[in-house]
């Protein structure tokens, strides 16, 4: 029984410390990155991958199930939200031209010349899918 | 644990510091909400260490709290931006008070 402990321990120790090193490597993403979708990509490391490893090093730990079910939830829930919040920022940071287009490999939402007005042959691709025409009321 | 304990602490340390420079350093108001959540995420991270190092789960609770209100502080900040932009004429919200885009200011978009 006592070897199990210490295997556990380890085990244990072993998430606690790679989830605090994703969380050292978002911090460094987050400096380095040039724009706001690379920089969400760093962000969101710890968010999910590194928040489990260090649920799953204390659900370790922590004796009694009340604990362990309640990480579960946190678990859960930010793997719930994480993909949520990323695309509601990642949607207005594309309509706020806070990224830089320069680098992207494939722009889909991208559909014509820059700088023209929308609506008339199409959207151009960055305003609001729910905007008013352009011409009409308002 | 004692090695555990500092080294654990001090990574985490390094990752938020880092996040407080992005959030202080901008440019724009998406990057210090990504920064904001980060960090966060770190604080909750550094909360459930230390449940687990010191086997403490009153800490447990406060995790389900910060969680919560990680996810609804950036959704709420992405829909008030979304929403000035759907209210400007222009359509990138410089007429309804919104700086001009990081990208544009660099001159490179």
């Amino acid at each position: 029984m006592r070897m199990l402990e210490a295997v556990a321990d380890v085990v244990a120790a072993g998430c606690l410390l790679t989830g605090a090193f994703l969380c050292l490597t978002a911090g460094l993403g987050l400096l380095r990155f040039p724009d706001v979708l690379s920089r969400m990509h760093a962000g969101t490391k710890p968010q999910v991958l590194g928040v489990l490893l260090v649920m799953v090093g204390a659900a370790i730990r922590l004796h009694g199930w009340s604990a362990t079910w309640m990480l579960l939830l946190v678990a859960v829930f930010s793997l719930l939200t994480a993909p949520v919040s990323a695309h509601m920022i990642s949607r207005v940071a594309y309509r706020r031209r806070h990224v830089r287009r320069d680098l992207l490999v494939v722009d889909e939402l991208h559909t014509g010349a820059p700088g023209r007005p929308a609506g008339k042959d199409g959207p151009v691709g960055d305003e609001p899918a729910d905007a008013r025409p352009s011409g009409g009321p308002g | 644990m004692t090695v555990v304990s500092v080294l654990a602490y001090a990574l985490l340390a390094a990752g938020a510091v880092l996040a407080l420079v992005r959030l202080a350093l901008g440019p724009s108001l998406l990057d210090r909400v990504v920064a904001t959540d980060t960090l966060l995420v770190i604080i909750s991270a550094g909360l459930a260490v230390y449940a687990a190092l010191e086997r403490d789960p009153t800490l447990v609770p406060v995790l389900v709290v910060v969680a919560l209100l990680a996810f609804v502080g950036s959704v709420s900040i992405a829909r008030y931006v979304g929403g000035m932009l759907l209210e400007s004429a222009t359509g990138d919200g410089r007429d309804v008070g919104l700086p001009v885009a990081a990208e544009e200011r660099e001159g490179r978009s």
